[in-house]
């Protein structure tokens, strides 16, 4: 203890004689690092706050008036904005479970002894590299029923992938598959390589088929960081804007995100745009909860 | 007194930078608009200003997309970014009423520009509400959607010959609807790679709402009464559910991937050989006849929007004035600039760079009806021209058109009828929420 304290001691003389005590790094990185979360960020959100409850229209020079909660009845009787909130949901789930089902597949291959392993897992993450914008025009131009060459390849002729109204959501699922599978793939393979091998030398001197190798053995080890991979691309594709809005934005893929930038940005109704983000605020909330306590489950197993 | 000799000579650059600072800041406009080909004739035109007065102007641009967003984001803002900006028709409302343009109605009296200023022109870029005498804007570009045609696919004798024999009629610029829908028909060939028509389909702005206003108008539908803002048996009137029904059926004969387009791929139409007809604002059709954008210059055509079945013949407007922003520092330059481009010299000047003066003289004049191919059509259509709402809530209205109509347009959702009537129902809420309709 003793030892410990000298060698403290004799840290903070020696960064105090190079100018930089801990009160100083305190003045100089924590005190701007904490008031710029405040003015950035906790202030603007107690800021709107406020707004959910008033009539407030940015492109007004008219005073805010106070209009309790009806903007927040107004929004949750809307059908428009439960369409949007229908077509988010049914985003989210093809999206993640695509990139669960393709990330995963991908790191159980990617799992074994294979020639040019680290080179193919390495190109593997290109995608999730790039920018949305630009996945969204490359992908656009994949899809163009004239000269795109998806359907040159898959003989579809002129099939409308971003036009077709029932089509357009699953082909900016499809976009978003490609370029964050690989980032499941990359946890997945983190989870698996920390299997202990001992348990699949075991399972094999039992003589355990493959199907219950998997299911008993590798899915259970593994689900944990897979929950994660969950939570963080739920999340991710709840307030997917970029990607949709590039590809096609019709009213099929008008995903809550989108609604929220119109209503605020181009419709200027301020005050009802602030309720809507807090309304999708208290949405990704209760589901990063519903997942994290699972999560929690799935650890204690 | 090294140092105090240091601190003199950087107070002295210091001011010197601050005067030159004012000194150009006196001596140029900002001018906000679209990127587009008139914003870069304004900007030619306002290079003539530099050479007379000293003032430099910079059109500053941004796409289409961005453009009413960037806008009201700087007015919102109070920002003095920009002095002048050549806002959209519809912006009127939300502008005025919210404190961001000034107003001009005494500077447009003093010019006597009510007369000066074609009459649809004053009505639709400039007063706001109607017919209170307050203007806000100067017209600048007049602007409205009319039509560009493949001359030499209409004009081949064996295309000729075989459109009589389908239809009994000579094959022609369309002089209605029917003859709209038919021709598009008949050029629609997806295994030659030729198709009938291109039309406005894009559901970000106001694309979509234009090309129905097209039909809607010639049909002798209506958006709604703008006096009573009542729009219940306007918009969903038996004229303006035919108009739609009519404006659905020339979706069949356009190119594959025609579900979200706007003026790039209308006109794209035409250079790329897709379409034997192509809907468009006259202000893109320059590139059309330049060979250097258009390799089918020489047989581009180009007519005015059709008349509905009924014999009424109107056509979406479009084009912007010129406002000047009330949080601009250069208010007065930005007035004086103003009393130049009104003068009968610089309206021809800017007939002449590719805009479309709104001055009824050079309008009027044959110089310029013979000036392009097309000057003569926008000229005809310039006086059957009607906007889509210009009240501040006009964002709201154009979302809910564009919520309804798309689906039933690309989707064929519903049919033209239950759209309408629900579109009647979102307008007379909205109109509700803004106290305009009891």
């Amino acid at each position: 203890m003793a030892t410990t304290m000298i060698t403290t001691l004799d840290r903070s003389s020696r960064a105090a004689a190079r100018g930089l005590s801990d009160m100083s790094i305190r003045n100089f990185f924590i005190i701007p690092t904490i008031l710029f979360l405040i003015v950035f960020n906790i202030f603007p959100l107690i800021y709107s706050l406020g707004y959910s409850f008033t009539d407030f229209r940015a492109s007004t020079n008219a005073p805010a008036n106070f209009v309790g909660l009806q903007n927040y009845r107004e929004l949750l009787n809307d059908p428009f904005v439960w369409n949007n909130f229908a077509i988010t949901a049914k985003y989210v789930i093809v999206s993640v479970s695509g990139q669960l089902l393709v990330g995963f597949g991908v790191a159980m291959l990617l799992n074994r002894e294979i020639p040019l392993k680290g080179l193919i897992t390495t190109l593997l993450l290109l995608p999730m590299m790039l920018s949305m914008a630009v996945v969204g025009l490359f992908w656009k131009l994949l899809y163009d029923p004239s000269w795109g060459v998806i359907n040159y390849f898959l003989g579809l002729g002129n099939f409308e992938w971003l036009a077709d109204p029932k089509m357009a959501l699953y082909a900016v699922a499809l976009t978003d598959i490609w370029m964050w599978s690989p980032f499941v793939m990359l946890l997945s393979l983190a989870g698996l390589s920390a299997v202990p091998k001992h348990l699949y030398e075991a399972a094999a001197i039992d003589r355990a088929g493959p199907f219950y190798t998997f299911f008993r053995i590798t899915l259970p080890l593994v689900a944990p960081i897979l929950m994660i991979a969950v939570i963080f691309r739920t999340m991710e594709a709840f307030k997917t804007f970029d990607l949709a809005y590039i590809l096609t934005s019709q009213p099929t893929t008008e995903l809550i995100s989108i609604r929220l930038y119109k209503m605020a940005f181009q419709e200027w109704q301020t005050g009802r745009s602030c309720a809507l983000a807090y309304i999708v605020l208290i949405m990704v909330l209760a589901i990063t909860n519903i997942y994290v306590k699972y999560l929690n489950k799935v650890k204690e197993r | 007194m090294r140092k105090l000799v240091t601190s003199v000579l950087a107070g002295i650059g210091l001011t010197l930078a601050c005067g030159t600072s004012v000194y150009a800041q006196e001596k140029s406009l900002t001018i906000f608009w679209a990127e587009w080909d008139p914003a870069n004739y304004l900007q030619e035109l306002g290079n003539e200003y530099e050479k007379e007065t000293g003032v430099k102007i910079t059109v500053e641009t941004t796409p289409w997309s961005d453009f009413q967003t960037k806008a009201f984001t700087e007015f919102n803002a109070h920002g003095d970014a920009y002095d002048l900006v050549v806002g959209d028709s519809q912006w009127l409302g939300a502008g005025s009423t919210g404190g961001h343009y000034v107003d001009l109605t005494d500077f447009f009296k003093k010019h006597d520009l009510g007369n000066v200023m074609a009459p649809a022109t004053v009505k639709y870029y400039a007063e706001y509400p109607g017919n209170s005498g307050k203007y806000w804007a100067i017209p600048l570009e007049g602007d409205a959607v009319g039509w560009s045609y493949r001359k030499d696919w209409f004009e081949d004798p064996k295309e000729k010959e075989a459109f009589k024999a389908k239809y009994g009629y000579d094959l022609d610029v369309p002089k209605d609807f029917k003859a709209l829908r038919d021709i598009a028909e008949f050029f629609y060939r997806p295994d030659q790679k030729r198709y009938g028509i291109a039309i406005y389909t894009d559901n970000s702005y106001d694309a979509m709402a234009m090309g129905f206003e097209n039909a809607l108008f010639s049909y002798g539908g209506e958006l709604g009464d703008y006096a009573t803002y009542k729009v219940d048996g306007h918009i969903n009137s038996d004229k303006a559910v035919a108009a739609l029904d009519a404006y659905k059926e020339l979706y069949k004969f356009t190119p594959p991937g025609w579900a979200k387009t706007f003026f790039v791929e209308d006109n794209q139409a035409i250079t790329e050989n897709l379409a034997a007809m192509s809907m468009n604002f006259f202000a893109f059709f320059p590139s059309l006849i330049n060979p250097a954008s258009n390799p089918n210059a020489k047989n581009t055509g180009f007519f005015a929007n059709p008349a509905g079945p009924g014999g009424d013949q109107f056509a979406a407007l479009g084009g912007q004035g010129i406002s000047v922003i009330s949080y601009s520092q250069k208010q007065e330059e930005a007035m004086k600039f103003l009393e130049w481009f009104i003068k009968d010299d610089t309206q021809k000047k800017w007939a002449a760079l590719g805009g479309y003066t709104c001055s009824q003289a050079v309008l009027k004049s044959a110089e310029f009806q013979n000036a392009t191919p097309y000057n003569k059509a926008f000229y005809e259509t310039m006086f059957k021209v009607k906007d889509f709402w210009a009240v501040p809530e006009y964002a709201e209205l154009l979302q809910q058109l564009n919520q309804r109509i798309y689906p039933y347009m690309i989707g064929g959702s519903g049919t033209a009828k239950e759209t309408l009537d629900a579109l009647a129902g979102d307008w007379n809420a909205t109109f509700k929420k803004y106290g305009r309709v009891q």
